[in-house]
């Protein structure tokens, strides 16, 4: 590299003195970031990426602490040696190095508004009297694409979208114009969509203004849209680093081959393809839509209605996975909950062919029978850690259903739970341990086995996998096509991942505001997208090859509001 | 904004109807009434009581009436005219002696709630910020001891001091040689010497009660990633903890103005009586032991009136603090 480092790490530890022992959260790291490059940290939940990255800030909580290792920029100021809340390690924050994290909602005051938390940040670095900061904001917000600003920056978090609320952000990390921008997550919170045009955003603002960008992620398909380096971070080490090309085609530590494959598998398709059948759907869909209504009020307005869902129709066979994709706010969780019938759809018909092959009217059951159909129809939900309840153990998480059903007790449940371990590849012997003694792809296999223990028909997935690692999410998936063959399940399978629903769906159908836009055979719709629509969301979706950056040449679609 | 707080008014309305409706009840509740209750005094006084003479009296009151008339008649005094009914025990327009018992309580009130605000605000920082230091510990310590003693066992304890080592004259809210004597400066200066036992054992409990919810939320908010943001930028330690987590976990600070008056009312009477203070909670006392109806029935009536008033304050209050709310709406 001829260009001297603008920030280099040198052998940093970090170590958090626990009440029983010292967890080594980070050991022996070193890497540089350079003028203009995008340095990317990969590794799954808990190997120490944002530690690292907030480190560099100073900004390491209570009882973790540097304990070894140099942070220096390139003027000789090394970050490491810096007190904590200084007025040394203060101008290195937000002057020399900007931080932008990855849950824009949170990470934003809700009580100021977007233009006075920016132009704090402003005024921290800068002689500015209010209207020149003013000016400076909007100014900043136009520089992150935020149309109309002057009018924006009185607006509060709130009342911006999530793609805008993580321009703000960035905006807010650039006040202080920073030399190295670090990025938590930036997208990991956001649609396919609008991560292109955030990681975009953050690819043009460095181009233009020369700084190293520190992008810390688990995607392996971003790493390979936007990087010029890479270092795989694992319990803490850097187990390899080098350019973005050597790391995707000729990478030497398993761990990066592990995770590059957990990765490319979920480019290919997962599922033997269906038997065409002549069977009648096992659910059919017709016509369905959902109006919330406003709320009334003694003395008061009526707040205006919200439609949802419009006209949606589908039919799920027998042994299928239909997907159903979308980016929030396209209705998909609300189709989903009203085929569970949880909520009342407004019109349409949704009709259920029970185990004796006759039609039920979902729409017209009454409590009795609404019992009955949640005996077939089961649900998996998106987040392992807070759909399972602490305070229960395995064996009654999973054991519920049957007895509330009233199906075994005793010895019996003990072994249909085991049995249902078993099945999603637990040991049953952990029956007798709680949540909290698992990981996240654990408890995601305890919320499949609740959901199986009725020996249902078809299970609805909503967005499943999106809180797991991404190796940890190929192999729920192949547990569900296990299972799929096994039991002959059907499922709907909602998710915004499209790589997700390419592995394991027979048919997709593509939401967007309420409707269905386009719903067909997977590897056509994947391949071949008829509509504008999914065009765009297909080629938004990071591809994981370096040589073929699918996301920054995508197809874009300009919606007619 | 205005529509809100028209609605909030009209919604008002109902509510201190029923509130009426429930006082005028529970005051009905026990058996007998004033007429009653006096001649018992009476003829344990050793006085003779002649029937006759009491069932007039009983029809000049309206004590006979059925309680939907007597109810009636009582709420239409109010609205028509501001007639709160008589009381029987001071021989008196309940107005009168309403009024001016409400301004020693309303003052005690404020400055009460002052005095809480001002002294678990910067604990509460203090130990959510350095939360298991020694100096969190400590306070943790005097927050339990001041909710867990009675508070009038303080009053006493603090009326001894005041009186043994400060030569005070305790008690009431003026020494006797000010008793009904013009307003001055020494007279002033008098009152302010007598305040401060009162409004320091009345705010005692809620003090240690917001120290413990300002703690727990502070510490919740401290650690939200905005806060980290703050940080980021290059904010001192100070102003990102005062902007930032503190803005958010000030609500039940505001929330407090709801509650105090009728914690006052209710919780400190016994203190007061002690302390021998003018306010209304000693009043009301005697009028529910003497079955002074109206009496009782318009106080409790005020101070519902009042204590709807401060919610509808530290509503407001509330939603200009946090946008939230506002947009909510």
């Amino acid at each position: 590299m001829a260009t001297e480092p603008l920030l280099s790490v040198r052998d940093l530890s970090i170590d958090f003195a626990l009440r029983t022992h010292i967890l080594h959260a980070v050991r022996g790291v070193n890497f540089d970031l350079r003028h203009g490059q995008t340095m990317c940290l990969v590794g799954e939940s808990g190997s120490g990426k944002s530690v690292t990255a907030r480190a560099l800030l100073g900004l390491v909580d209570r009882p973790g602490r540097i304990s070894r290792g140099t942070i220096r920029l390139h003027d000789g100021i090394d970050i490491a040696r810096l007190r904590p809340g200084g007025r040394a390690i203060r101008r290195v924050r937000g002057r020399r190095i900007g931080l932008v994290f990855q849950e824009p909602m949170s990470s934003l005051s809700p009580v100021h508004t977007i233009g006075a938390q920016i132009a704090e940040a402003v005024r921290l670095h800068r002689r500015l009297d209010r209207r020149a900061a003013r000016a400076r904001v909007a100014e900043l917000l136009r520089a992150v694409e935020i149309a109309s600003p002057e009018e924006m920056l009185d607006r509060y978090t709130f009342e911006f979208s999530g793609g805008m609320r993580q321009r703000a952000m960035i905006a807010m990390a650039l006040a202080g114009e920073p030399e190295v921008l670090i990025a938590d997550e930036p997208t990991t919170a956001l649609d396919v969509t609008t991560q292109a045009e955030i990681l975009d955003l953050i690819k043009r603002l460095q181009i233009e203004r020369g700084m190293a960008v520190l992008l810390i992620t688990h995607d392996m398909g971003i790493v390979a849209e936007v990087a010029d380096q890479v270092a795989v971070m694992r319990f803490g080490r850097i187990v390899e680093q080098g350019s973005v090309e050597r790391i995707f085609y000729d990478a030497e530590h398993a761990y990066t081959r592990r995770l590059l494959g957990a990765t490319r598998k979920l480019e290919r398709t997962g599922v033997a393809p269906r038997k065409s059948e002549v069977s009648p759907p096992i659910l059919s869909v017709r016509g369905l839509g959902k109006v919330f209504e406003g709320r009334r009020r003694m003395f008061g307005r009526a707040t205006s209605p919200v439609r949802a869902v419009s006209d949606v129709s589908f039919d799920l066979f027998e042994g299928e996975s239909l997907g159903i994709v979308g980016e929030s706010g396209s209705g998909k969780t609300t189709v989903g909950r009203m085929v569970l019938r949880i909520i009342d759809p407004s019109e349409g018909s949704i009709r259920y062919r029970d185990r004796d092959g006759a039609s039920v009217d979902l729409c017209a059951l009454g409590r009795e029978g609404r019992r009955a159909y949640h005996r077939d129809v089961r649900l998996v939900f998106q987040d392992p850690f807070a759909s399972l309840n602490p305070r229960l153990n395995v064996k009654q998480i999973v054991g519920e259903p049957l007895l509330i059903a009233g199906i075994a007790n005793g010895r019996a449940l003990d072994r249909r739970v085991a049995e249902l371990l078993d099945m999603v590849g637990l040991d049953p012997l952990a029956m007798e341990r709680y949540p909290h003694a698992f990981s996240g792809g654990q408890r995601q296999r305890i919320g499949i086995a609740r959901a199986l223990a009725l020996d249902p028909r078809i299970i609805i997935a909503d967005e499943a996998t999106s809180a797991l690692d991404v190796s940890i999410r190929s192999q729920i998936l192949d547990l569900l096509i296990g299972l799929q063959a096994r039991l002959g399940l059907s499922f709907l399978f909602i998710a915004h991942d499209i790589s997700v629903v390419r592995y394991f769906c027979h048919r997709v159908a593509v939401m967007h505001r309420g409707r269905i836009v386009e719903i067909g055979d997977t590897a056509t719709i994947c391949s071949r997208p008829a509509e504008p629509y999914t065009k765009s969301l297909i080629s938004a979706v990071p591809n994981p090859d370096p040589r073929a950056k699918r996301m920054l040449n995508r197809h874009r679609f300009t919606a007619a509001a | 904004m205005v529509r809100y707080v028209l609605r909030r008014i009209l919604y008002m309305i109902p509510t201190l109807f029923g509130m009426s409706l429930i006082a005028f009840l529970i005051i009905q509740l026990p058996p007998g009434d004033y007429l009653t209750s006096l001649v018992a005094n009476m003829t344990s006084n050793g006085q003779t009581v002649d029937p006759a003479q009491i069932a007039k009296l009983r029809q000049i009151y309206g004590l006979g009436d059925p309680f939907y008339i007597q109810y009636g008649k009582w709420i239409w005094g109010i609205i028509s005219r501001g007639d709160f009914g008589y009381s029987f025990e001071w021989n008196q327009p309940v107005a009168r002696l309403i009024w001016s018992s409400m301004g020693a309580t309303l003052l005690i009130s404020l400055l009460s709630l002052i005095f809480v605000w001002a002294v678990s605000l910067p604990i509460g920082i203090y130990s959510a910020v350095r939360r298991h230091s020694f100096g969190d510990h400590v306070f943790t310590f005097v927050g339990f001891l001041g909710l867990a003693v009675p508070n009038f066992i303080l009053a006493l304890t603090l009326m001894y001091l005041a009186y043994r080592y400060f030569g005070q004259s305790v008690g009431g809210l003026s020494s006797p040689q000010f008793e009904g004597a013009p307003w001055s400066f020494a007279k002033l200066i008098d009152l302010l010497s007598h305040l401060w036992i009162p409004v320091v054992i009345i705010g005692a409990s809620g003090t240690a009660a917001l120290i413990r919810i300002l703690r727990a939320n502070l510490t919740d908010e401290l650690h939200k990633p905005y806060v980290v943001t703050a940080r980021a930028k290059g904010l001192p330690e100070h102003r990102v903890i005062l902007r930032y987590p503190l803005r958010i976990a000030l609500n039940p600070f505001v929330s407090a103005l709801g509650w105090v008056l009728p914690h006052l009312v209710s919780g400190a009477t016994i203190v007061a009586i002690v302390l021998n203070l003018p306010t209304a909670g000693p009043l009301l006392f005697k009028a529910l032991v003497s079955q002074d109806m109206y009496l009782a029935g318009s106080f409790i009536l005020v101070l519902s009136a009042l204590t709807l008033v401060g919610m509808l304050i530290s509503d407001l209050l509330l939603a200009a603090l946090d946008p939230r709310i506002r947009y909510d709406r």
